[in-house]
């Protein structure tokens, strides 16, 4: 449309004046220069202090110009779209404030020989001493609670997309969307309760196991019903025109379509746990040896390790703390883009 | 691909031929004796029906357990609770038995309910500039990695704020101080803004970083979902993007933002290991954001280890009152997401 009015009144006299972009640019050199001076007379300082005035600065002058131009509701445009520039860069400060940070310090003390050591035999007082034991602690749990919660929480999803009806399927899926927000450390208490006061079976990796199963299942029924409903239903339709049961068309058309989404929620079901400390506070109870039997006796597990080298304040020990945060983002992070990188290779999420 | 289920579809246990060649009148037809296709077939799926059934009344079975668990062992502890269980601020259950969770639930509810201020309006700016501003290929990974912030681990938060933030946080303390103390809330009777100390204010900072990827998520989701008809008569009618935004998008997606936050304030009074670590651990009610707070999830995670035999119950008692909290939370935040048809699925919250 606009290239049929080529003459600027016609533009003006159809949309209203505009802001030229030269005047834009202008107005926002012309701001920070302000705040520049202003940093420079007044007591302010730092450069955090300067982004964040410098920011609300150029907001306001261009909405101040843009209003002078251009009207009011344009410049309330402007000023609703430089506060979201600003809301999306503000929310990823803390995320690369937090990886960044992490790395810097977690990488000089990530040796090899802080891999495979365990903390047995290092005093509270001296460095050294590595995260062997807690490397093989949530390797156990995590995997033994996936074991858990992923078969079940298949079921959970076959009964709910394929079979349920009525009332109960809507409850099961209302109710699995309640679990998601159990906090963890009631889960934990519950394990703890059920488990270990109860049974009196006693801390151990499998309590841990269990614990982190309830908080992963319901994110496995969630994501893999969405991903199982995505499966063409003309799938299903071939499948028992050829007049194959329902429970092989289940099982061998609809799971194997869906696998590799199923795959995904799993990878970042996975993913949440291995990064969850408060339960295995309560189930794992914690060990500074290689302890291997997940089955009995107490066991560590990476986040409880460095939620532990937190507290305790002297410098081997935070230092200690940091590696360790570092090997848990490495291996949750490779979860995260992993996963991703599997949702952008499937077909059917595409759709 | 394929997972370790039996082989290709048309192996089934179907014999081959006329069976698959039905009458016009479809199962009125007989070409052969139903019992040799439909009696076996007929029971693998009542038994595989039956096992998927008893998966889910097994997860509703979990969700009584934790209930039932939880209550059978707070019980006790509360018949031994020389306070009121309820109205006592104070936390002794091993030495004189009096203990509450006044202080607890209130520094809970104040760090949530702090940590949704700080958050809302940003986690609302990146939904809206994700959905509505940003280049689509950008959107997609900028949505990534906000969603990256919930796959940060809690621990991780916890010991980047002790060792990171507390200290940098000391100039804010010390203006909000100077300039707003007289709001009870950045009152410093205790005098201690200007050092660096564990405070209510970190607390809900930290607990604003982790529930923003859960609202803006949700958020994201329901505006994407707006009828683009809607946007495009507004946009047709001359309306700026943000008029648009605000009339076309935002009144129908507001139930399902409600539910967003309301999810996002359940995850926050839940939050446990990061808070433990720089909410400090006072038995006190004040509005004083900038002194020691305490929350239960927290007060869990530091005192179970040290904890004798009541004290556990009286801990697995503040969990119960926790857990109640927070399911009613939850119920609402889902009710209202039902209600407004937008069911959010994203897998990272």
């Amino acid at each position: 449309m606009s290239a049929t009015l080529t003459t600027s009144d016609a533009a003006v006299a159809l949309r209203g004046r505009r802001l030229s972009p030269a005047l834009l640019a202008g107005t926002i050199a012309a701001a920070l220069v302000v705040t520049a001076v202003l940093f420079l007379l007044t007591p302010l300082g730092g450069r955090v202090g300067f982004l964040m005035v410098g920011a609300l600065m150029v907001g306001a002058a261009v909405a101040a110009v843009s209003w002078r131009v251009e009207g009011r509701r344009k410049a309330v445009n402007r000023m609703v779209t430089v506060g979201t520039y600003i809301s999306m860069v503000v929310a990823l400060v803390p995320l690369v404030a937090v990886l960044g940070y992490t790395f810097v310090r977690g990488f000089k003390r990530l040796t090899p020989a802080f891999l495979t050591h365990s903390m047995a035999n290092v005093g509270p007082l001296d460095a050294g001493g590595g995260i062997y034991h807690a490397i093989i602690g949530t390797l156990e749990e995590v995997l033994l609670a996936t074991l858990l919660a992923v078969p079940i929480g298949l079921l959970v999803t076959i009964y709910i997309t394929e079979y349920g009806r009525g009332q109960l399927a809507s409850a099961i899926r209302f109710f699995i969307d309640v679990m998601t927000g159990i906090p963890s450390i009631v889960a934990g208490l519950f394990i703890f309760a059920f488990w270990v006061l109860a049974l009196h079976r006693g801390f151990s990796g499998f309590a841990a196991a269990l614990a982190l199963a309830v908080l992963m299942l319901p994110v496995v029924v969630r994501s893999s019903e969405e991903m199982i409903r995505l499966v063409p239903s003309s799938l299903r339709e071939a499948s028992y025109a050829l007049g194959v049961p329902k429970w092989r068309t289940i099982l061998s058309i609809v799971l194997p379509t869906a696998a590799t989404g199923i795959t995904t929620g799993v990878m970042l079901a996975v993913a949440r746990v291995t990064g969850e400390t408060a339960p295995l506070l309560l189930t794992a109870g914690g060990n500074t040896f290689i302890h291997v039997n997940p089955f009995s006796g107490i066991q560590g597990a990476l986040p409880l390790f460095v939620f532990d080298q937190t507290s305790r304040g002297i410098d081997a020990a935070v230092d200690r703390a940091w590696a360790a945060a570092l090997t848990l983002i490495f291996i949750v992070m490779a979860l995260y883009i992993a996963a991703r990188l599997l949702t952008r290779r499937n077909a059917l999420a595409r759709r | 691909m394929v997972s370790g289920t039996n082989g290709a579809p048309d192996a089934g246990p179907l014999p081959p031929g006329q069976a698959s060649r039905p009458g016009p009148a479809g199962a009125g037809v007989r070409t052969r004796p139903p019992a040799d296709l439909v009696g076996p077939r007929r029971r693998g799926d009542g038994i595989f029906r039956g096992l998927t059934l008893s998966a889910g009344i097994f997860v509703l079975a979990i969700l009584v357990a934790i209930a039932v668990f939880l209550i059978a062992k707070s019980v006790p502890a509360i018949a031994q609770d020389k306070g009121n269980f309820f109205t006592t601020k104070t936390w002794d259950p091993d030495g004189s038995k009096v203990f509450g969770i006044a202080a607890l639930a209130f520094g809970t509810v104040l760090s949530s309910v702090l940590a949704l201020i700080l958050t809302v309006p940003l986690a609302l700016g990146v939904a809206i500039f994700i959905v509505e501003y940003a280049p689509k290929r950008i959107a997609t990974f900028l949505g990534y990695a906000v969603d990256m912030l919930a796959a940060v681990p809690s621990v991780v938060y916890g010991l980047w704020a002790v060792y990171f933030l507390l200290k940098r946080m000391v100039p804010l303390q010390v203006f909000l101080a100077d300039h707003f103390g007289w709001i009870p809330l950045f009152a410093d009777p205790e005098n201690r803004a200007g050092q660096f100390s564990q405070s209510v204010l970190a607390a809900a900072l930290i607990l604003g970083v982790m529930i923003l990827p859960i609202i803006a998520a949700i958020s994201r989701e329901v505006i994407s979902q707006v009828d683009p008809a809607q946007r495009e008569g507004m946009l047709a009618l001359g309306a700026t993007h943000w008029e648009m935004v605000r009339m076309a998008v935002l009144p129908p997606s507001r139930p399902g933002i409600v539910g967003g936050i309301m999810l996002g304030l359940g995850r926050a009074l839940g939050e446990t290991i990061a808070i433990a670590l720089v909410i400090g651990a006072s038995f006190t009610i004040s509005p004083h954001i900038m002194s020691s707070g305490n929350a239960i999830a927290a007060n869990i995670a530091v005192k179970f280890a040290e904890a004798g035999s009541l004290g556990r119950n009286a801990l697995i008692a503040s969990g119960l009152v926790l857990f109640a909290i927070t399911l009613v939370v939850n119920l609402t935040a889902r009710a209202i997401i039902y209600r407004a048809g937008a069911v959010e699925r994203s897998a990272a919250v």
